[in-house]
């Protein structure tokens, strides 16, 4: 009786130690954020694009309007990408487009809105990339919806036209 | 007498380097325990990414500031989650994890003693 019940425990004990690892071996092991959490906005101080001046954030997300802050660098080719839609978006004036220009080149950056055309309200320089760290981003394009000084949603990527829908919806 | 005002300059220049050595080397300490969420498989230490690099420096800002080291990683946390911490915190989801092991050698261990104890 004794000798039976010892192989049946070893049994069940490796059968849930299989199935939990079995289980693992499914989840993914890329970096997935959280984005249904709403985060408040972090604040910051950074230089302005345009004239170096120093720009802070409770200035910027005042109004109980629709923001979406843009992570971007000339350097980015996803950046191209989802320009188009900025662009779109630019047009609806319920939201206003802050941008993160990201470890870029002021040279390089501003061809690149020459060319492409300038979505945003204010932009704002994230020389060293650690104000994107403070809004919890980990790359290029990033972009967070903002609404009442809390992240309401989170963008990681390129934004694209199923996205766009997304935001017209929310600041409907 | 003139050499104890160069003593004095010379010990803070050389405490002053031991102090910025302790600074790197609970920087360097940080960033070996985080992950790198962008490349897999390496630590914030190992990586050269945008990210990594950027990171780094938040780190030494923060040394700077005066925060703790456990004040850094719960920052982090706040901001990225328990998956940026290599070493995972003992909770809920992590009983199994830590638990398992220690379990396994406490089985381990009381059937050798009980073999042992048979054969006499």
């Amino acid at each position: 009786m004794k000798s039976k019940f010892i192989p049946l425990i070893l049994i069940f004990i490796f059968l849930i130690t299989f199935v939990i690892f079995f289980k693992g071996l499914k989840n993914s092991n890329i970096y997935i954020p959280n984005t249904k959490l709403k985060k408040e906005v972090p604040s910051f101080e950074l230089k302005s694009f345009e004239n170096n001046s120093i720009i802070i954030s409770e200035k910027i997300f005042v109004d109980n309007k629709y923001y979406l802050m843009n992570i971007w660098a000339s350097w980015c080719v996803p950046c191209k990408e989802e320009h188009k839609f900025l662009m779109k978006l630019k047009k609806d004036e319920r939201i206003e487009l802050i941008g993160f220009n990201y470890k870029d080149n002021f040279k390089n950056a501003s061809s690149f809105l020459k060319d492409l055309g300038n979505p945003y309200n204010i932009i704002v320089l994230d020389k060293d990339g650690t104000a994107s760290i403070e809004w919890g981003a980990y790359g290029v394009p990033e972009s967070f919806l903002v609404h009442q000084n809390k992240i309401i949603k989170r963008f990681i990527g390129p934004i694209n036209n199923k996205d766009l829908l997304e935001i017209e919806k929310i600041i409907r | 007498m003139k050499f104890i005002p160069i003593f004095l300059i010379i010990s803070i220049i050389l405490n002053f380097n031991l102090l910025k050595a302790d600074e790197i080397k609970t920087e360097n300490k940080i960033s070996k325990n985080l992950r790198c969420l962008i490349c897999q498989g390496q630590s914030v230490y190992d990586s050269d990414s945008e990210f990594a690099i950027s990171l780094k420096l938040v780190i030494k800002n923060k040394i700077q500031q005066g925060l703790s080291e456990e004040q850094i990683y719960s920052f982090l946390k706040m901001k990225y989650g328990e998956w940026i911490l290599y070493d995972p915190v003992f909770n809920r989801n992590t009983y199994f994890l830590w638990l398992l092991p220690i379990l396994i050698f406490l089985a381990g261990g009381a059937i050798i003693i009980k073999r042992f104890y048979n054969k006499k």
